[in-house]
């Protein structure tokens, strides 16, 4: 098998059994969003207003809960010097990491929110495009949280951090992630360009984020 | 093939652990690096496998594949073992083969008697258990240098006396072995180096 298929089906294996942590993004999400119209009020033209963005802070906010086991668990059990001495580029290792997380984390996420969607009155020909955003954005999430994530183990302790660290940089995701979501929703400005700007913020993140990811992991040799 | 270091040093924390170390060792060799607690010895191997970088020196493995970089040709095997609890004593090995690029997994699991266990999750290993599952990794993947920290950690008299047995066929086929030892590990044929 491909040395990086086997990652790819080992973290995947990993996160889905028990005690791997596959679920416990979609249950924070799930949690933050249905206590949301609690805390609010039975407010539903409020709820529609607000509703994209309260979606978009949970996915982000479950997203920064699990990136800490991105890279730390195989740090602190010494499988990272094994991948190290593998015959594959520690950029593309970084890479497949990420994208198991995402598969793992954020597919779940963007697979509920229709469902949440709903507890927020968020109609149902809403639900497609803010649906939208966050299969586009998600992504973006997890490769920018990749490189925090690997500065944080070669910090040791580094999960507070981490979350200093990747937040600022996730704020033009949620700023294009809300607004071709509330585009999609209220008008008057169209859905294409903040969505488009958002495309190009997760492909520039997929592009960086395991490079910056390997290059923090090298300096973290000394 | 040769494995030679040249006027290594190693500085950590602002600290320098050692400097101006030399050896040159060859197929069919082992080198046990002893010294007291500090000197050095995780950080020489750690330095060879490509996992901390030498604050000066040298480290080259002589006619060698030439595409391969030396971490590429090395297996490190260190304090840690890992294998990941809620994955078979299989999985786990099958994960290692297939991404270092091996395929002897039944056999090498008989090899360290771990044959029986293929199926129980690796939460369950003990200590000496898990440090075979690590061992299971050379035999099943091959790469021409081993480095081995403290090796013996956590194993019975048998197993010790099995890992010698690998470890000696391991040089008669040309392969080098560099091991950080306060024993002599039963190898045939190893030089030492002492760091102070």
């Amino acid at each position: 098998m491909n040395p990086l298929a086997a990652l790819l089906l080992r973290d995947l294996r990993l996160a889905t059994r028990a005690g791997g942590g596959a679920l416990i993004g979609a249950l924070f999400f799930l949690t933050v969003v249905v206590l949301v119209p609690f805390a609010v009020g039975p407010d539903l033209a409020l709820l529609q207003r607000i509703g994209p963005a309260i979606l978009w802070l949970g996915a982000l906010l479950a997203n920064l809960l699990t990136l800490e086991r991105l890279l730390a668990t195989d740090h602190d059990d010494g499988s990272l010097d094994i991948l190290m001495t593998g015959r594959v580029p520690l950029e593309l290792v970084a890479a497949t990491k990420a994208l198991a997380h995402w598969l793992a984390t954020g597919l779940p996420l963007v697979v509920i929110t229709p469902l949440l969607g709903l507890l927020l009155g968020v109609g149902m020909s809403v639900t497609a495009p803010l649906t939208l955003t966050l299969l586009v954005g998600t992504p973006a999430l997890t490769f920018i949280g990749l490189t925090g994530a690997a500065l944080a183990v070669t910090l040791r302790r580094g999960g507070l951090l981490m979350v200093v660290l990747v937040l600022p940089l996730t704020i033009p995701v949620l700023i294009f992630g809300v607004s071709a979501a509330n585009a999609a929703i209220a008008g008057p400005l169209p859905f294409g360009p903040p969505f488009t700007i958002l495309c190009a913020l997760t492909l520039a993140s997929i592009v960086i984020g395991p490079f910056a990811a390997a290059a923090a992991l090298r300096h973290g040799l000394e | 093939m040769q494995l030679r270091a040249h006027n290594l040093a190693c500085v950590r924390g602002g600290r320098e652990v050692f400097a101006n170390v030399d050896f040159a060792v060859d197929a069919g060799q082992a080198l046990l690096v002893s010294g007291p607690n500090g000197a050095g010895k995780s950080s020489l191997l750690r330095m060879i496998a490509g996992l901390l970088r030498a604050a000066s020196g040298t480290i080259e493995l002589d006619d060698a594949d030439g595409e391969l970089s030396l971490a590429e040709q090395a297996h490190y095997l260190g304090h840690q073992d890992p294998a990941k609890p809620n994955l078979s004593v299989a999985e786990n090995l099958e994960f290692w083969s297939a991404y270092l690029g091996g395929r002897r997994i039944a056999y090498a699991l008989e090899r360290v008697g771990l044959g029986a266990l293929a199926g129980l999750p690796a939460a369950y290993l003990s200590a000496g258990q898990r440090r075979r599952l690590s061992i299971a990794r050379l035999i099943a993947v091959k790469r021409p240098l081993w480095l081995l920290d403290e090796p013996n950690n956590a194993l019975d008299a048998a197993a010790q006396a099995q890992l010698a047995a690998l470890m000696n066929a391991h040089l008669k086929s040309g392969g080098i072995i560099v091991t950080a030892a306060h024993g002599p590990l039963g190898l045939r044929c190893a030089r030492r180096l002492k760091l102070a």
